[in-house]
């Protein structure tokens, strides 16, 4: 009987325990930026170098500049597995710490943006859903609060279905043309459909949709389908574990590893390394470097890892998702510096980064001065466009190293802009917002 | 010696019918309900609110349901994800199509959705029994996630295949959406369990509740004094239809305020399912502490090491947080295998003997 008593004191403690509300004391002249990352579950192969980069680049701005403007960055990692519910109780956990509360998140999830995205305007925090998360929150005359610069996934589905133009010789080249979308089941990987779907009508190529179901670690019957199907090319929307299984078994169809294009999710390391020398060939879109030879991975080297480049290499320094991470994190900075500029350099509220993040205007003699020369495209937001649309470049996996195998290649905005004001226009209908005005 | 039943007498049959005849019993449930009420929306912060009681509430309305089927007329779910995911999208379908209509109105249409398809979903029933009648259910989870996923007429044809709960008022008051404020959301959501709760307690006391417990002991028998096995198990199905497909519209329009099929995943039928295990099979109270501990109890070991001032990686924590949480299951089972219903039970019979147990 005895055990049984130690169980109900047990309970007893568990359930006085759980009043508990977490408090913490932060320094009063602090920005706290919170962080949603996942280290663990079926996403970390991408979710570790992405809350790597994050964490290294908020620590070499603090080591290096003692913070933004002489303000500290506070961050405080929070474990959501990719999973919406946990992101949910991550941000409201988050979301009023330090002295001003979040200046602004990003949530690295399509799903979680989709959750926080109503939210925003209430709690006043800003997203930065750096592309990804809906892409009609381009619209800035609707979607207030939210940001997905420097492109979204419409635009870039257009600016693959360029790039297979390109490749074939022309965008009338593209008649009769198969093409296969291999996505990630949920809303983040049918993101880019209707774009799909609009231009396959406009340049009369074939296209198939094929689902993975969440996780993505079983997709026999998919491969087989495209075996069936004997697509031309094929455009992948996938994500964690998802993306080394397709590639594992579009290698083992004997699928032209060269005529398979990843999205900017579905082209870093940790998803062509398991699939070894097969997965040569394998190309992906991005919009930033690749690699750990820029600039500001010396100052990384130099200020967060004190020269010790084994174990920046150890926390995947150089990686594309790691790289992804600190074109996110510098964005983000850089919105809250332009906030600064304009409200004085203190802590920043949520309020005053959305200014930030409107009126950011990242040129390339910025870029220069960041260390980040030639590593990412200059970025200029405004009031109606949070996306800016902005040009993407393929990269290709030679079974060591990613490499840039294409120009900048510019997305179809006279396309995506139409598509992505009306939906933001029904969206507003929908839950009876009242666009504003931006002229 | 404070928790004592000699002295009181019964004089009257509504007195012996009640649900809690004693009346310590009852000044304990008048407490927590005032507590419920009245003291955690004026103390609680928001983080506590949103991440941690509503969803309690709303994976207790789906405990009550399950453990309905489950516990009390025998029959094995595991469509409990799927019969919520109805209650959400069918809510989201008709409050979009008739914007005028109360919201609470529209829950309780959902939820007779719900138990249509319930219904449709419990017809193996009648044949099968057991291990193979989960298997049968299975595919409802499976298929009614495939459909919501694949006709674009449940959401409204939108690109990404999220719904998302639009601004409704009851009485004036905004109650979903993201204007609303947690405390509302909060307070509607506990009117909602408490009703449910009240009436399934009530249910499961008189003729319906009786003919469940005696399909579910043992369904010849039944049948042969009198029980139709065919309209007490659809009947069984319905009614726990009704109620998680209820939870699935209070997921949706009370807690996360926009949904995709992935969030009525079959690991959330698992996981209404260990509720209704831990909790006790075939007591409502068993619902609401299980619903406690597999909600509660995760959020409490996420910030226990904060609470406690230690510094940890948050791989490292999330990881020591299954693994604890996992040991915790293990461990009231064995200890107590009838769940913590049962628990509960044997403290209030060691109460009555208190101080000077035999």
């Amino acid at each position: 009987m005895n055990i049984k008593k130690l169980a109900v004191a047990g309970l007893g403690a568990v359930a006085a325990l759980s009043g508990l509300v977490p408090t913490e004391a932060l320094a009063q002249n602090e920005q706290f930026i919170p962080m949603l990352v996942y280290r663990t579950g079926p996403y970390a192969p991408s979710g570790i170098p992405v809350a790597n980069g994050f964490r290294d680049y908020y620590t070499l701005v603090n080591n290096r500049d003692g913070g933004i403007n002489g303000v500290k960055i506070a961050f405080e990692e929070c474990e959501t597995q990719y999973n919406t519910k946990l992101g949910v109780e991550c941000y409201e956990k988050l979301k009023n710490s330090g002295p001003t509360g979040a200046s602004l998140v990003n949530p690295y999830s399509t799903g979680i943006t989709y959750q926080l995205i109503p939210k925003a305007s209430v709690d006043k925090v800003p997203i930065l859903s750096m592309g990804y998360g809906q892409t009609a929150a381009a619209d800035g005359r609707v979607f207030e609060w939210v940001f997905n610069f420097p492109t979204t996934y419409w635009s870039q589905a257009s600016a693959f279905v360029r790039y297979v133009a390109q490749q074939e010789g022309g965008l009338d080249k593209l008649k009769g043309k198969k093409i296969a979308h291999v996505h990630h089941n949920s809303a983040y990987g049918k993101e880019a459909n209707p774009t799909l779907e609009a231009l396959s009508k406009k340049y009369g190529f074939k296209l198939t949709l094929l689902a993975v179901d969440h996780p993505g670690q079983e997709q026999k019957a998919t491969w087989l389908q495209v075996r069936r199907l004997r697509p031309d090319w094929i455009f992948m929307s996938g994500w964690g574990v998802m993306n080394q299984v397709a590639i594992k078994e579009a290698a083992a169809i004997q699928f032209k590893m060269d005529h398979f294009v990843g999205n900017w999710w579905s082209g870093s390391d940790a998803d062509v390394v398991p699939a070894a020398s097969a997965a040569a060939g394998y190309k992906s879109a991005t919009f930033h470097g690749a690699g750990d030879q820029y600039q500001i991975h010396k100052e990384i080297i130099k200020y967060v890892y004190n020269g010790n480049y084994a174990k920046a290499k150890e926390n995947n320094l150089g990686e594309v998702l790691y790289n992804r991470g600190l074109v996110n994190a510098m964005f983000g900075v850089e919105a809250i510096r332009t906030a600064m500029s304009k409200y004085g350099n203190k802590p920043m509220t949520g309020e005053q980064v959305r200014w930030g993040l409107e009126n950011l205007n990242v040129t390339d003699a910025r870029l220069a001065e960041l260390g980040m020369k030639g590593f990412t495209r200059p970025v200029q937001v405004s009031c109606a466009d949070h996306e800016t649309g902005g040009p993407i470049i393929i990269q290709q996996w030679n079974g060591k190293e990613w490499n840039m195998v294409s120009d900048w290649i510019p997305t179809m905005r006279d396309v995506v802009r139409p598509m992505i004001e009306r939906t933001a226009a029904e969206y507003a209908k929908e839950n009876n917002i009242q666009p504003r005005s931006c002229t | 010696m404070l928790y004592r039943e000699s002295g009181q007498f019964k004089t009257s049959y509504e007195a012996d019918q009640a649900i809690l005849p004693i009346p310590q019993d009852r000044w304990f449930l008048m407490a927590v309900l005032l507590i419920a009420y009245l003291v955690i929306p004026a103390v609680s912060s928001e983080y506590m609110l949103q991440a941690v009681l509503i969803p309690f509430l709303v994976f207790a309305m789906a405990a009550i349901g399950l453990n309905l089927l489950l516990g009390y007329a025998g029959q094995l779910s595991l469509g409990t994800g799927g019969f919520m995911a109805v209650g959400a999208y069918m809510t989201y379908k008709m409050t979009t199509a008739w914007p005028d209509m109360d919201i609470i109105v529209v829950f309780l249409l959902s939820g007779l959705c719900a138990a249509g398809v319930g219904i449709i979903f419990g017809i193996p029933s009648l044949r099968i029994k057991g291990f193979y009648l989960a298997v049968a259910t299975l595919a409802a989870q499976f298929f009614l996630s495939w459909m919501f996923n694949k006709v674009e007429w449940f959401y409204n044809y939108n690109p990404s295949g999220t719904i998302t709960a639009p601004p409704r008022t009851v009485f004036g008051h905004v109650v979903t959406g993201p204007e609303a404020t947690a405390e509302t959301r909060y307070m509607v959501a506990l009117i909602l369990v408490t009703v449910f709760a009240l009436i399934a307690k009530n249910l499961v006391r008189g003729r319906v509740g009786r003919s469940w417990m005696a399909i579910r002991d043992m369904d010849i028998a039944a049948e042969i004094i009198g029980f139709k096995p065919y309209q007490t198990k659809l009947l069984a199905f319905a009614i726990s239809s009704f109620y998680c497909g209820i939870a699935g519209a209070m997921t949706l329009f009370l807690w996360l305020g926009s949904v995709e099929t992935e969030a009525f995943a079959i690991n959330i039928s698992f996981q209404v399912l260990f509720m209704v295990i831990i909790g006790g099979l075939g007591s409502i109270l068993g619902s609401f502490l299980g619903a406690a501990f597999i909600t509660l109890v995760p959020v409490l070991l996420t910030n226990a090491p904060q609470l406690a001032g230690l510094q940890m990686a948050t791989d490292l924590q999330k990881h020591l947080e299954v693994m604890i949480f996992g040991g915790l299951i293990i461990f009231f089972l064995i200890v107590e295998p009838h769940g913590f219903a049962r628990l509960w039970q044997i403290t209030k019979e060691k109460l009555r003997r208190w101080p000077f147990p035999y």
